[in-house]
């Protein structure tokens, strides 16, 4: 590598990014719009959740039972009169939920029976519903408690579970959707810039110029990375700060493995970028795969919303090939369990061996021929 | 080894020894270079000629060792190319067809790259921009990015980047395509100067005939063939008494004439020139005796001999390739066009003031011409003239900002749609369906001006056969080579038989064969009675017109016939002006009338 | 009018399907996709690792534990004696839980007071942390079911009684695979749309076009109808794939579902088309479709409630046709509704269409330059 020619190329290259406002657009503009988006667009916690009560006779225990509901967060209690009508709304998606008591709900509990508590919830989102179970079976219990308090008594149950979430008290999902966001934004946005940098060429016909003169393809490759790289950080830095003081997330990692494992990221997705670019060789060709290829693979298949542990082997397998599952694992421990470095190195080598393999190609393919 | 080629290479900078070339597209294999050996002399200009597909630019990227050749050698400075590009690469200036400026770059940081990339010592470097600057002329446009240059501005940057670290040879490919003549004169000068000041030798490919007489060596190429290399004027010598003029006397028709003459198994070419006809044929004979053989009417017209140009010996050398190949001189025929009622009177397209501004630029301005029914109308004009904005507005593709626009009797302004069905269109590239077959395309054009049944199918064999694309139908167009693409775009805007012909640079980028068969039929179309309003930047081709206007920024700067406007331009020195020198004059007035206004008012560059 | 629109609607299916590669990225991905996301995009969990941090010596606190290595749930890797063996397994991911039974678990039983059983949960995921938990909870309860019925402890006064409709087992592929349809049909019609002007455009075949005598109004229709029939026939592929090879219950009418995929069409290609008028380049084209795609995907319910977004948020996302679509989707196939339940989704993407492809139109004429 000759630095001079090297120098040159790079500049060029600063150059291009700063007079074309698109690629600005795309490593600033763009991750804030989404992270907005996505940050605030995208919870699996359940709040509100409109729930028809159907008290068919008033009595003291459903009363207390209804009060439950009323306090919880969770939920936003309809009080209906017929079951009827409640199913009627949940057909229409008025509510997500019905708790029926029936007329004789209150003479059950007081002869000892077990005085069922009608939960009929829609199952259309079954994790949703499951969540809503969850949040039912907490109130129920609570209002046990207080029943049985009440009476002097003590809620006699033989095992009770008691939870402690680590790095998530409050399991907030914000908290950990965020930091794979930022994962997801960056895969995009790290391929996007990229992807047509060198298709660009070859279709203005500045290869050509440029392969004429003694430059070694070597050169023309690392001046793509590093102007690229340079700009996906500063992209990366913002999305953080947007993390910490806009979304709230703590961030408990420390700064080195954070800027580390970031640039590896980032290099891994501008090689890719830049892996599609030479295998393409038309700017068309290239956005459209580089759109089919990053987003809803990194969407589904990173472990962001759905969690990699519970698919098949086989797509556990495939899940290796996607780039952003390794980050999104590192951002979500750096930023809600800290610095655990095994997971961290395992990672990392991972996304090593990725940038590694696509730098071995587009060396490969990128030889200083038209042919 | 290495000692002996220097030895040899003391005046030979490129040496081609049996260079063979093959490419693979889809499943055929196309022959770029088959066998082909010569060699470039030191310290001259030499012309690499041939039409389209004849596999100059194929020669040049192996001369660079940007391609690998299949077989044979190229040895460039004493270096082989295949085996040492990189060294190759060091010593030479090479600029591609489409050079690759960074647009979004300016002038200066253009410059700068290819100054780092040659390695250019730092304090060297002021010194050579200034002298490159100065030379091309973008000495005051340093700050501008290369994308807002004019095509002319642009190549001369090109050069100027090729130039940056002066090499012993510069190869050229095809640096005045799309360029306006002034322009075109300009880059020559550079080449010349360099050539003289500098001892560079330069190897240029060009389709422009006229420019190969620039040239001190011509080597001809076509089909990936060798056909000959030599002085321009020892090709044209051997064409002596084989050519002729032919003035108009009387009233006599000259399209018909030429017919008459195409039509001949003597003529080798016949061309419009302004009024009068010029005449290629293929034996030597004194004019009386060709005044017999073309049964030339002697009240009408007079017939004299002139000196053979280097065009004619090319036409010449092609026609006689294209016959032992067994095809035969099909070059000249021309399409039958059935003859055209013209709905309604008056002028086929009458244009008052026309007027459109982009933003606060104003592209046209007070533009009016009237345009006859049947004739050939050119619009001429750098690149920047405004010729195509007022294109679009004549098809009805941009509404004008003001001013007046009837076509075919039809108000533009009102009535798109009506018109719109009696004008066929050309754009200025190849824009027809380039993933569809030959027949699909016109299927398809056919059936969007509602053509159907029996008339439809009528129109696409007339236009199969016209247009000798039969053979070629089931091909994807796209894979044509592009004198058949011109003549597939004709054939589709014609499938209406529309009244009133569009057609922007239809000719740009196609080889001097195509294009005298592409005027053949416009020629025919004419005759037919089917008004053709075309633009172009090729002079010649404005002679082939019967009424024109030069426009520059949007103006017009004169109208009149082509022989009205070179008579105006008569000088003793130069008592024949060509339609070039006329162009070039016009618009060197215009800007310095402009200079001198713009510096009174202040105005805007 | 009938013969112009036919012959543009041929011309755009040979471009679309001239060459194989074209071709395969019409059929390939979909398949893929729907194989890939419809096996991965799942909230339900499977094989939840987890490991068991036991001090108690009795019998009961094995008999609770017998339960979770006998269902498919749970899964688990490790046993630990010590406190200080918790922060490893799951810091490093190995675990996801870690059950942990106090010394006294037994006793506690036995003496009829109430044992506790300790979960240690990892936050990274709190969705799977929670659904994890309740999976835990549900084997403790029946635990206790069993215990008490067996100990003859007085039972809870009141028990919940859970039913849920539509998907009775809560399987999350039910909700996640009929979404796929709206997703892929999506991304499908804007590819080929989005682009279909732009890149005539681009070779100047759209002046060609233009030229001619035909209006907008042909242009539009015979555009817009390849965009129809490729999104027809992949939907109804996937439909197909999702009743046929995931088994997802088809419970509503096709005439319902088919009339919200005509609806979902028209919006999506009037999208696509309006992008594809807007740009100039297929460049701008392909990055006008990306930016509505994402958001579109994240916003439409498709994978997280849009009930749980701030209002703004909320707002924004009726724009969105794909969040009309999903449900129709989803109500078709699982709860079986009519017309007279989803009525109220259908005409927003109509109106979505139209306005697009209005947009798309009068764009094709005036946006030349």
């Amino acid at each position: 590598m000759n630095p001079m020619r090297l120098r040159g190329l790079i500049n060029k290259e600063s150059r291009q990014i700063i007079r074309d406002p698109s690629s600005i657009g795309i490593a600033f503009f763009l991750p804030v719009l989404l992270l907005l988006i996505f940050g605030y667009g995208v919870s699996l916690d359940a709040r509100n959740v409109p729930l028809a009560l159907v008290v068919e006779k008033n009595s003291p225990q459903a009363m207390s039972l209804v009060s439950g509901f009323s306090r919880s967060d969770y939920f936003l209690p309809i009080p209906m009169r017929t079951i009827q009508e409640a199913e009627q709304a949940m057909m229409r998606r008025q509510v997500d939920g019905i708790i029926w008591l029936r007329h004789d709900f209150a003479r059950e509990m007081l002869t000892g029976g077990k005085a069922p508590i009608g939960v009929i919830v829609n199952g259309v989102d079954a994790n949703k519903a499951r969540l809503i179970e969850g949040y039912v079976t907490g109130v129920w219990f609570n209002w046990l408690q207080r029943m049985k308090k009440a009476m002097g008594q003590e809620l006699k149950i033989p095992v009770t579970v008691e939870h402690r979430v680590w790095f998530n008290a409050a399991v907030s999902s914000r908290d950990y959707l965020v930091p794979g966001l930022i994962a997801i934004i960056m895969t995009l946005i790290g391929a996007m810039l990229t992807s047509m940098v060198v298709a660009r060429e070859w279709e203005r016909g500045t290869m050509e110029a440029l392969m004429v003169t003694p430059v070694s393809m070597k050169e023309v490759i690392a001046s793509k990375i590093v102007p690229y790289f340079v700009l996906g950080m500063g992209g990366m830095l913002l999305s953080v700060l947007m993390a910490v003081f806009l979304f709230q997330v703590p961030l408990r990692g420390s700064m080195l493995p954070l800027i580390l494992s970031s640039s590896l990221f980032m290099l891994t997705a501008i090689n890719m970028g830049l892996f599609i670019s030479v295998a393409a060789k038309s700017q068309f060709v290239a956005g459209q795969i580089a759109i089919v290829i990053t987003f809803l693979p990194a969407f589904i298949l990173s472990g962001f919303v759905f969690d990699i542990r519970t698919m098949p082997v086989v797509i556990q397998w495939l899940t290796h090939l996607v780039a952003a599952r390794y980050f999104v694992d590192i951002l979500q421990t750096l930023f809600l369990a800290g610095d655990i470095w095994p997971l961290f190195l395992i990672n990392s080598a991972w996304l090593c061996l990725m940038a590694l393999v696509f730098l071995v190609i587009i060396r490969k393919k990128s030889r200083k021929l038209l042919e | 080894m290495n000692e002996k080629k220097t030895g040899t290479a003391e005046d030979i900078v490129l040496s081609v020894s049996g260079l063979s070339k093959h490419f693979r597209v889809g499943k055929r294999t196309i022959t770029a270079l088959a066998d082909v050996s010569f060699q470039v002399k030191r310290g001259i200009v030499t012309g690499l000629i041939g039409p389209d597909g004849a596999g100059k630019t194929t020669l040049m990227r192996l001369a660079c060792g940007l391609l690998l050749p299949d077989s044979g050698s190229v040895t460039v400075l004493g270096l082989d190319a295949t085996r040492q590009p990189l060294a190759v690469q060091q010593s030479i200036g090479y600029m591609p067809q489409r050079f690759g400026l960074y647009e979004d770059l300016t002038v200066q940081e253009n410059l700068d790259l290819y100054a780092d990339l040659h390695n250019v010592p730092m304090k060297e470097r002021p010194d050579r921009y200034d002298r490159l600057l100065h030379m091309t002329g973008l000495a005051p446009f340093t700050g501008r990015l290369a994308g807002r240059l004019s095509g002319g501005m642009k190549q001369k940057l090109g050069i100027a980047c090729a130039l940056v670290s002066p090499p012993p040879l510069l190869i050229l490919d095809e640096p005045t395509v799309g360029v306006d003549p002034v322009s075109r004169r300009e880059l020559w000068d550079i080449v010349y100067s360099q050539v003289k000041e500098r001892g560079m030798s330069v190897l240029l490919a060009t389709a422009y005939l006229d420019e190969a007489e620039r040239c001190r060596e011509v080597v001809l190429l076509h089909e990936g063939r060798f056909l000959g290399q030599d002085t321009p004027q020892a090709f044209s010598s051997r064409l002596v008494n084989r050519t002729f003029t032919i003035h108009p006397r009387g009233s006599g028709n000259r399209r018909q004439l030429l017919r008459q003459l195409r039509d001949h198994r003597e003529t080798v070419d016949a061309i419009i020139l302004g009024d009068a006809l010029r005449l290629v044929t293929r034996t030597s004979m004194t004019p009386e005796e060709a005044a017999g053989i073309f049964a030339i009417d002697p009240a009408q017209w007079q017939l004299e001999a002139s000196r053979p140009r280097f065009e004619d010996s090319f036409i010449d050398k092609l026609e006689r390739e294209k016959e032992k190949e067994g095809g035969g001189g099909s070059g000249l025929r021309a399409i039958k066009a059935g003859a055209v009622q013209a709905k309604g009177d008056g002028p086929a397209i009458l244009v008052r003031d026309l007027r459109r501004d982009f933003g606060d630029f104003c592209a046209v301005k007070n533009l009016s011409f009237t345009v006859q029914r049947g004739e050939i109308f050119g619009l001429l004009g750098a690149n920047g003239a405004g010729k195509t904005t007022t294109f679009r507005m004549l098809c009805g593709l941009l509404p004008a900002t003001s001013g007046t626009l009837q076509v075919a009797g039809h108000n533009l302004r009102v009535a798109r749609a009506p018109a719109r069905a009696r004008i066929g269109y050309m754009a200025q590239k190849f824009s027809l369906y380039s993933d569809l077959t030959v027949r699909q395309n016109l299927v398809f054009f056919s059936s969007a001006y509602g053509l159907s049944g029996k008339r439809q199918k009528e129109r696409i064999r007339w236009a199969l056969e016209s247009f000798e694309l039969t053979e070629l139908q089931n091909n994807e167009s796209g894979e044509l080579p592009l004198g058949y693409k011109q003549r597939l775009a004709l054939a589709a805007a014609l499938m209406h038989e529309p009244e009133i012909l569009f057609l922007d640079e239809p000719t740009s980028g196609i080889d001097p064969l195509a294009r005298r068969e592409f005027w053949g039929h416009i020629n025919a179309l004419a005759a037919a009675g089917v008004t053709v309003m075309v633009t172009t930047h090729f002079m010649e081709e404005a002679s082939y017109c019967d009424n024109l206007v030069i426009m520059a920024r949007g103006q017009v700067l004169a109208a009149g016939s082509p022989s009205e406007l070179t008579a105006r331009f008569s000088t003793p020195d130069n008592p024949e002006p060509s339609m070039e020198d006329t162009f070039i004059h016009l618009i060197e007035t215009f800007e310095q009338q402009e200079a001198a206004t713009g510096k009174t008012t202040g105005g805007r560059p | 009018m009938l013969r112009k629109i036919l012959a543009l609607m041929k011309k755009e299916f040979r471009t679309i399907l001239k060459n194989k590669k074209s071709r395969m990225v019409l059929i390939i991905p979909p398949i893929a996709q729907i194989l890939v996301f419809g096996y991965s995009a799942s909230f339900d969990l499977n094989n939840v690792p987890y490991a068991v941090y036991n001090e108690d010596p009795g019998l009961a606190s094995r008999q609770l534990l017998a339960r979770f290595s006998g269902v498919p749930e749970f899964a688990k890797v490790a046993t630990i004696t010590r406190d200080s063996g918790i922060a490893p397994l799951i810091n490093e991911k190995k675990v996801m839980l870690v059950l942990h039974i106090g010394p006294d678990f037994t006793r506690n039983l036995n003496r009829g007071r109430t044992a506790k059983l300790q979960v240690i949960l990892d936050g990274r995921n709190s969705n799977s942390a929670l659904i994890s938990l309740n999976y835990v909870r549900d084997i403790v309860k029946s635990f206790n079911m069993q215990w008490a019925a067996r100990h003859g402890m007085q039972p809870v006064p009141a028990q919940l009684v859970v039913r849920s409709w539509f998907n009775e087992t809560l399987n999350s592929h039910w909700f996640i695979i009929p979404g796929i349809v709206a997703l892929l049909a999506l991304v499908v019609t804007l590819e080929v749309t989005a682009l279909s002007v732009a890149k005539e455009r681009e070779a100047g075949t759209f002046d060609q076009l233009l030229v001619t005598p035909m209006t907008p109004l042909e242009i539009l229709i015979g555009k817009s109808l390849p965009g129809f029939i490729i999104g027809f026939v992949e939907a109804t592929f996937i439909i197909a794939m999702t009743i046929l090879w995931f088994h997802v219950p088809f419970r509503g009418s096709f005439l319902v579902l088919y009339t919200g995929i005509f609806a979902f069409l028209l919006s999506a290609i009037g999208i696509g088309l309006m992008i594809s008028a807007i740009s100039v380049t297929q460049q701008q084209g392909l990055m006008g479709a990306f930016l509505f795609l994402v958001p579109a995907v994240i916003l439409s319910g498709f994978a997280t409630p849009i009930e749980n977004m701030p209002q703004f948020v909320q707002y924004i996302t009726y724009l969105n046709p794909m969040r009309y679509f999903l449900i129709i989707v989803r109500a078709s196939f699982l709860e079986g509704a009519s017309f007279s339940l989803l009525w109220n989704l259908y005409w927003p993407m109509v109106i979505i269409g139209i306005v697009t492809l209005s947009a798309a139109g009068i764009l094709f004429r005036n946006r030349m330059y």
